[in-house]
């Protein structure tokens, strides 16, 4: 497929497809509302189904029952509509079904605003619903890497079973870029555990469950949840490193963010400032040992988290820093979209602070 | 080539979107990196909205456009002359809608080209074309994109089923491009 | 020589139930079991346990179960229906899961018309969390959370959620039986069975609305629970067919 002119939210939905999910259950909501609008069309064309829910609750749920069939299904919403989606989440995390999920934030509390924030990061890595789990959340930066996300955010769920989250927001899901929806080499996983109808011999009856009332039940499922969280924490970490090679000040920033840090990084770079970007592309599993290795080098004097959000991300940073370097903080809040000039100010009062 | 960081403003219906759009595709058709991002939502509705697009060789960082920052500013109306002038970076250019704005240019450091784009459409028979009209005086200034590339993009839309309305595109495009040579 | 003159369905496990002596999940379970077994459909059945006191119900019935969050069953079910349209799916829950936390699920798939069966146990009250006021108890009833009886002045009235259901378009059949009595019970397994028969056959929303017993938190005996039900709970919740699309066809 040729280089086309996309929507974030019309290229991540068409990727979806590719990644062979054939079932969507959503509902409507700003900024994200072409995914449900795109994929009405296209799935019933492809065989599959989409079904507008009543709620953003029972979208998830619909989820809930779709993923313990077996079949690759998706949804997607915005920050409130995941906060009503969590019951459905932790559910999923519990029952140890795969799912994606797209959020493509904006700003909050509340109803708040409909514009571009990252005021999510903790509801997507620290939990969101209740219990000791975590879902694999991925952070584009453009476009093309969503929609190459989301394949991956298939397999990976597949594999785990685990609900991965692709977490945008407003701005990616509205902008437009040149984008290669890329065929996908969907691979199989056994998936004998799905709820298709028990003929009695062929294996065991299949029960989608997400109830451990003994002690001993549930500390054996979290015992094994957190086990396999080890596993993906040591093997899906991913990370984009800028101009770190000489860097004495490194910027941590993640999304779409972290482009515009990459704008304020060569402005200053052509004024002689050696600054570099660490953008990390899994917000969970966070990448904890690379970020640290890096606080350890001797040249690197400083580092800054750049979010939008009130010190989200940065709690992250501090504990992969680990105290070997000051960690500072801008946050850019109530959808206030920095400018690569606004971010390039503050680096520069990195040096001199 | 020259970086573009444009920024387009009007009334919705003026075809701001669009335009925008079209520059979007053409640019990437001559292998170029650009970025498209709409003002959306409950300001679009009544109002005015806005889009900016950057073109570049290398991958695009910010998809915004800052005050100060702006290549090109299109004014299609007054709202939007008032709000973006100041986004016009030293040296850059502003195209100003004069058939709905009566209101010069307060800024003396930045080529204004002022633009009767209702008229110019009307004559050629269609205030449809009225975006054109102004997205051919953009490139006959900046040269960004080849109007032929541009065009491509309007006949992959009307295809071979509308000839008349694709010559009449092509014909407020070049219309456009005489008003900044 | 002896000869086997019953057998347990094989739709139901082996796994001793955890209800209360008195209660009636046991007779709606083996209703429900039978008539898959009978129909031949037990390979196909795709069952969805409600939170609850049936929350457990994905340990006796043997086929293929989901447990589903507080109310989502019929969503749950619409996921697997629609994403496996040739399986038999049905949900089994309890009037306050259904027609409290759940009344939108519910509501939703019936105006869509779910090719799917749901069996809603009501006995008037919340069970598992210990005898609290439900949307379906009775005015005057004494729950834990309404110590004085339910007065409608603060709490509003018990909710008739057949007859509301029946006034959807998409819903297929609807009707409300009970398990006081034999007669009553024959009756039960006609309807469950012919809500099956209608989604085998491509319809749906098909609706049981089961009216039961709850003689741990109504606070009488098991058999007086019977009585107890005949005489408050079938004056209000009328027993019959509140919508059949076939039988009007």
């Amino acid at each position: 497929m040729a280089r086309m002119l996309m929507k974030g939210n019309e290229a991540i939905a068409e990727a979806a497809i590719a990644a062979g999910c054939r079932y969507f259950f959503g509902y409507p909501i700003t900024p994200q509302s072409e995914i449900p609008e795109y994929l009405s069309k296209r799935l019933p064309e492809v065989g599959g189904v989409y079904l507008q829910a009543e709620s953003e609750v029972a979208a998830i749920n619909m989820v809930f029952g779709a993923a313990g069939a077996g079949v690759r299904v998706m949804t997607s919403s915005s920050s409130p509509g995941i906060s009503l989606k969590q019951e459905g989440i932790s559910s999923i995390a519990c029952a140890e079904t795969p799912a994606v999920v797209v959020n493509m934030m904006r700003g909050g509390p509340g109803i708040g605003s409909i514009q571009a924030s990252q005021n999510d990061y903790f509801q997507a890595v620290k939990g969101g619903g209740h219990g000791d789990y975590h879902n694999l959340v991925y952070a584009p930066a453009s476009i093309q890497e969503a929609c190459d996300l989301m394949a991956k955010a298939f397999d990976r769920a597949d594999y785990y079973r685990v609900l991965c989250m692709v977490l945008g927001d407003g701005m990616l899901g509205q902008m437009m870029e040149p984008v290669e929806i890329k065929p996908v080499k969907i691979a199989e996983y056994d998936k004998s555990w799905a709820t298709t109808g028990w003929d009695g011999v062929s294996r065991p009856r299949a029960v989608i469950n997400t109830l451990y009332i003994t002690v001993d039940e549930l500390n054996e499922l979290c015992g094994r949840l957190q086990a396999k969280y080890k596993i993906i924490e040591r093997d899906e970490v991913l990370f984009e490193e800028f101009h770190l090679d000489d860097a004495e000040y490194v910027v941590v920033a993640y999304g779409t963010v972290a482009r515009i840090v990459k704008n304020a990084i060569e402005n200053l770079r052509a004024q002689g400032i050696k600054v570099g970007l660490f953008r990390p592309i899994t917000l969970w599993p966070f990448p904890m040992l690379p970020l640290e290795n890096i606080a350890g080098q001797a040249r690197v004097k400083r580092f800054a988290a750049v979010e939008m959000s009130a010190g989200q991300l940065v709690q992250d940073v501090r504990l992969a820093v680990n105290g070997k370097k000051p960690v500072e903080l801008q946050s850019f809040l109530g959808s206030n979209v920095p400018g690569p000039g606004d971010i390039a100010e503050f680096i520069r009062g990195l040096k001199t602070a | 080539m020259n970086n573009e960081h444009i920024l387009i403003a009007g009334f919705g219906g003026q075809g701001v979107l669009s335009m925008g759009k079209m520059l979007a595709e053409a640019a990437m058709a001559e292998g170029r990196e650009v970025s498209w991002l709409p003002s959306y939502g409950a300001e679009m509705r009544g109002g005015t909205s806005n889009v900016s697009v950057h073109i570049s060789d290398k991958a695009i960082g910010s998809p915004t456009i800052s005050a100060g920052e702006a290549t090109c500013v299109i004014a299609m109306n007054l709202p939007s002359l008032l709000k973006f002038e100041s986004f016009v970076k030293p040296g850059g250019l502003l195209l100003v809608n004069k058939s709905i704005i009566d209101k010069p240019s307060s800024r003396k450091d930045i080529d204004v080209i002022y633009v009767p784009v209702n008229e110019i459409a009307k004559e050629l028979g269609d205030n449809k074309v009225a975006n054109m009209v102004m997205l051919g005086a953009y490139l006959g200034k900046s040269k960004v994109v080849k109007n032929e590339t541009l065009m491509n993009q309007v006949r992959e839309v009307f295809g071979a089923k509308k000839p008349a309305v694709v010559a009449l595109n092509e014909k407020a495009l070049a219309e456009g491009g005489k008003l900044s040579v | 020589m002896s000869k086997a003159i019953f057998t347990k369905t094989k739709m139901l496990t082996d796994t001793p139930t955890h209800y209360c002596p008195g209660c009636a999940h046991g007779i709606v379970h083996r209703l429900i079991a039978e008539s898959i077994e009978e129909l031949g459909l037990s390979h196909k059945t795709v069952g969805v346990a409600p939170v609850g006191c049936a929350v457990f119900a994905y340990r006796y019935f043997n086929c293929d179960m989901q447990l589903a969050c507080h109310g989502r069953a019929p969503a749950v079910a619409t996921g697997v229906k629609r994403s496996r349209p040739d399986t038999l799916v049905f949900t089994y829950q309890g009037d306050g899961d259904l027609a409290s936390i759940g009344n939108a699920e519910i509501n939703s798939a019936a105006a869509r018309g779910e090719k799917i069966c749901v069996f809603l146990i009501n006995n008037a009250i919340y069970g598992m969390t210990g005898g609290q006021m439900a949307p379906t108890t009775l005015i005057g009833q004494i729950s834990t959370t309404s110590p004085n009886g339910r007065n409608p002045e603060v709490n509003g009235y018990p909710m008739r959620v057949s007859e509301m259901l029946a006034t959807h378009e998409g819903a297929y059949y609807v009707e409300r039986v009970a398990v006081n009595n034999t007669r009553n019970i024959l009756g039960a397994k006609k309807a469950i069975k012919k809500a099956f028969e209608y989604q085998q056959n491509g319809h749906g929303l098909n609706f049981i609305e089961v009216l039961s017993t709850c003689p741990t938190n109504w606070g009488v005996s098991a058999t007086e629970a019977m009585t107890w039900m005949e005489e408050n709970m079938l004056p209000y919740y009328q027993l019959g067919v509140k919508k059949d699309k076939e039988a009007r066809q």
